[in-house]
């Protein structure tokens, strides 16, 4: 049992440097929240102010309905994975796992049985002997793991655990993180990350942050079918989305933009006719572009500069002018024959995306 | 000629010459000795290679036996001679022997494993206690700077400095020590002259050492605090240790190793003390130690074969000491 409630959260930095503000976010019990940004927008500052590591600066933090501001880390209820791991060098795994029951003073029994139990779930039964210079970089990541599920926390934050192992471990780990999940229903996880599949794949709401706030809270996929805003549109999904600047000319049910481009698109998103005339901005995703054989107005028609021939899909990169972003199209299948030639480009009014002044104009 | 003009000459001709034996001698190795010509180009290259470390480390290795391996040699060998007018003679075992009726060596002995047992212990916790404490402190470089100032000044001076402080005036006359002072206003009957009192004028020398040195344990251990990763700290802030918690069972045993590294290289020092006992007391009223005692046989008594043995017992004490000291430190850099 742990909800979470920030309300206008925020933190400045020796009084100067403001970092975050006006963060507001209801977390329930046993979801698993996962927080996304660029590098520097103030993640793991989010996540550790939950953990009572770094002071909230300006408004309060809830856990239970209880205001916990001013309530030291061990009181929350909560247990943090850190990057780097944070093993205590000079302990074994059992002495790592079993440290913070020690300090809670419980008796030899409980720890031992606490300790075996976060051990099986974690396949450490045999490594518990060992210090952490012993280990691998997976099975640290697992101690590190370990040592947070013996807490038997409300709410576990991790700071880009995954970070440090390499693509295939970090593929294995992740499905562990989701089972871990899975396997305890009730313990509510915030997790922060880089990576936009672990993002994706692990995530019941995601939490993009970015200019100091949060730019949208929602499920992975409402993220990716409906983004508030340019900069989440951007962010999700890869390649990303492609922008294209237009006026609206024909306002309805349906929208028409005439592209700067000298293209077409078609939206599914109405709008009023007061609308005509208005500058927006229409987003589609490389992977909603299909090729326009024949006649027929074109969102978009360019030469291809050069592609990407991943197997299963295709990249092409459209010729632009120096400095600008190239349209890119994902196309499924093996097309090495479109290098150099002129290409039309259409797409589902109901995957073109519309922006006006960056955000979107879906009701 | 004027002094400073020779010291420059003296340091250019050092120099010069010590570049011209590396490039001369290795020039000769590679050209004469074995050139890579002629038939056997590739053994003579291998020879070269194999030789010209021992080359380059001969200065080296040849300062090192003239003054270290060769005065050991030569005082094992004083040890077990006498000196008789005119020459020496063979004496076995027999200065160990007397060193081991006289009183005055127990006593030396004594005192040096009481020192021992004091110093490298108290310098090493409170030059810890202090890193720790400064380490948060916005004056804490400040406060650190004054603490590790008497490493700058020699045993003597500071011997002198602390000479002072327990100095003892007569009854009636103006206290200029700081003890008797305090010792006065606090209600003290009479001034004491505190180096004479047996027992606890060790003490008083101690205090001298445990000055100085824990300025050097306070430097050591404060970078190696420094070096904790801090996640680790946060981590067991996380598991709700409290800050005594941290400091002893996650940060100390961090650091470990190099408190043992600092406790053992004071613990030298210790062993070899020398000018604080000298410029105090000269080990008088029981305040003998090994190398003051080694000192008096040898340059007072004039008996090079009982100060040399009583050298030999300093040099046996250190070695294992030492050795630890050398291969921890090794661990540490790697
Ligand atoms: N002690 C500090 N004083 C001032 N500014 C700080 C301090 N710590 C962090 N910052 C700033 O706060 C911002 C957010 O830092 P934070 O570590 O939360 O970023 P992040 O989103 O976790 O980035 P990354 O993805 O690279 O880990 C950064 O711009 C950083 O420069
Ligand atoms: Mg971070």
């Amino acid at each position: 049992m742990a909800d979470l409630k920030l309300t206008d959260v925020g933190k400045t930095y020796g009084g100067k440097v403001e970092v975050l503000k006006n963060i507001n976010l209801d977390i329930k019990t046993g979801e698993l929240i996962v927080f996304v940004g660029p590098s520097g927008c103030g993640k793991s500052t989010l996540l550790r102010m939950i953990a009572g590591l770094e002071k909230i600066t300006g408004g309060t933090l809830e856990i239970d309905g209880q205001v916990v501001n001013d309530v030291p880390p061990s009181e929350r209820g909560i247990a943090m994975v850190f990057q780097s791991y944070a093993l205590y060098p000079h302990m074994t795994v059992y002495d790592n796992m079993s440290f913070a029951l020690k300090i809670a003073k419980k008796s030899k029994e409980e720890i031992d049985e606490g300790v075996q139990r976060a051990a099986r779930i974690l396949q450490l039964d045999q490594l518990l002997d060992r210090l952490p210079k012993e280990l691998s970089g997976g099975q640290r990541q697992r101690v590190a793991i370990g040592r947070a599920i013996v807490r038997d926390p409300k709410v576990y934050l991790f700071d880009e655990p995954l970070s440090n192992l390499d693509a295939a471990l970090r593929v294995a780990t992740r499905i562990e993180i989701a089972q871990l999940k899975e396997a305890m229903p009730n313990s509510t996880m915030i997790y922060v990350t880089h990576d936009q599949v672990e993002a994706m794949t692990l995530a019941d709401k995601i939490v993009v942050l970015a200019n100091k706030g949060i730019a949208q809270v929602g499920s992975p996929l409402e993220l990716y079918e409906t983004p508030d805003n340019e900069f989440v549109a951007q962010f999700i999904g890869s390649p990303s989305m492609n922008l294209l600047a237009g006026e609206i000319t024909g306002p309805g049910d349906e929208t028409q933009v005439t592209l700067k481009g000298g293209g077409m698109a078609t939206s599914a998103i109405p709008t009023q006719t007061a609308d005509k005339g208005r500058d927006v901005n229409v987003g589609i995703r490389p992977e909603d572009f299909t090729v326009l054989e024949g006649e027929g107005a074109a969102i978009y028609e360019g030469k291809v500069d050069y592609l990407e021939a991943l197997g299963e899909v295709t990249l092409l990169y459209f010729e632009a002018d120096s400095g600008a972003n190239p349209v890119i199209a994902k196309l499924p299948g093996i097309h090495g024959d479109l290098r150099g030639r002129t290409v039309k480009l259409t797409a589902d009014p109901a995957r073109v995306h519309m922006f006006s002044n960056g955000n979107s104009m879906r009701g | 000629m004027h002094p400073a003009l020779q010291a420059v000459l003296t340091v250019g001709i050092g120099v010069s010459s010590a570049i011209a034996y590396f490039y001369l001698a290795n020039m000769f190795l590679d050209k004469v000795l074995f050139p890579p010509r002629g038939a056997n180009a590739g053994r003579n290259i291998n020879r070269a290679n194999m030789i010209r470390p021992w080359v380059f480390l001969f200065p080296a290795l040849f300062a090192l036996c003239l003054y270290l391996a060769y005065p050991v040699v030569e005082t094992i060998r004083l040890s077990l001679t006498d000196r008789v007018p005119g020459g020496y003679e063979w004496a076995g075992a027999e200065n160990y022997v007397a060193l081991t009726k006289d009183p005055k060596f127990w006593e030396a002995l004594r005192n040096n494993f009481f020192w021992l047992l004091v110093v490298p212990g108290l310098s090493t916790a409170f030059g810890l206690i202090i890193a720790q404490l400064t380490d948060r402190l916005s004056w804490g470089n400040i406060a650190k700077s004054i603490i590790f100032m008497p490493m700058a000044i020699s045993f003597v001076g500071a011997s002198v400095i602390f000479k002072l402080v327990y100095d003892y005036r007569p009854a009636g006359e103006e206290q200029i020590g700081i003890l008797n002072a305090a010792y006065l206003a606090l209600g003290g009957s009479e001034p004491q002259a505190w180096l004479t009192i047996p027992g606890l004028n060790s003490f008083l020398l101690m205090i001298v050492l445990i000055w100085i040195q824990t300025g050097f344990a306070m430097v050591i251990l404060s970078a190696a605090l420094r070096g904790i990763p801090e996640e680790t700290i946060e981590a067991a802030i996380v598991d709700g240790a409290n800050p005594f918690q941290i400091f002893f069972k996650i940060k100390v045993p961090q650091i470990m190793p190099t408190i043992m590294v600092v406790w053992t290289t004071i613990t030298i020092v210790v062993l070899k003390i020398f000018d604080i006992v000298f410029a105090m007391t000269n080990g008088q009223w029981g305040t003998q130690v090994l190398a003051n005692y080694m000192y008096d046989k040898l340059f007072r008594a004039n008996d090079w074969g009982m100060g040399s043995a009583a050298a030999m017992v300093i040099m046996l004490l250190v070695l294992p000491i030492l050795v630890w000291n050398v291969r921890q430190a090794r661990k540490e850099m790697r």
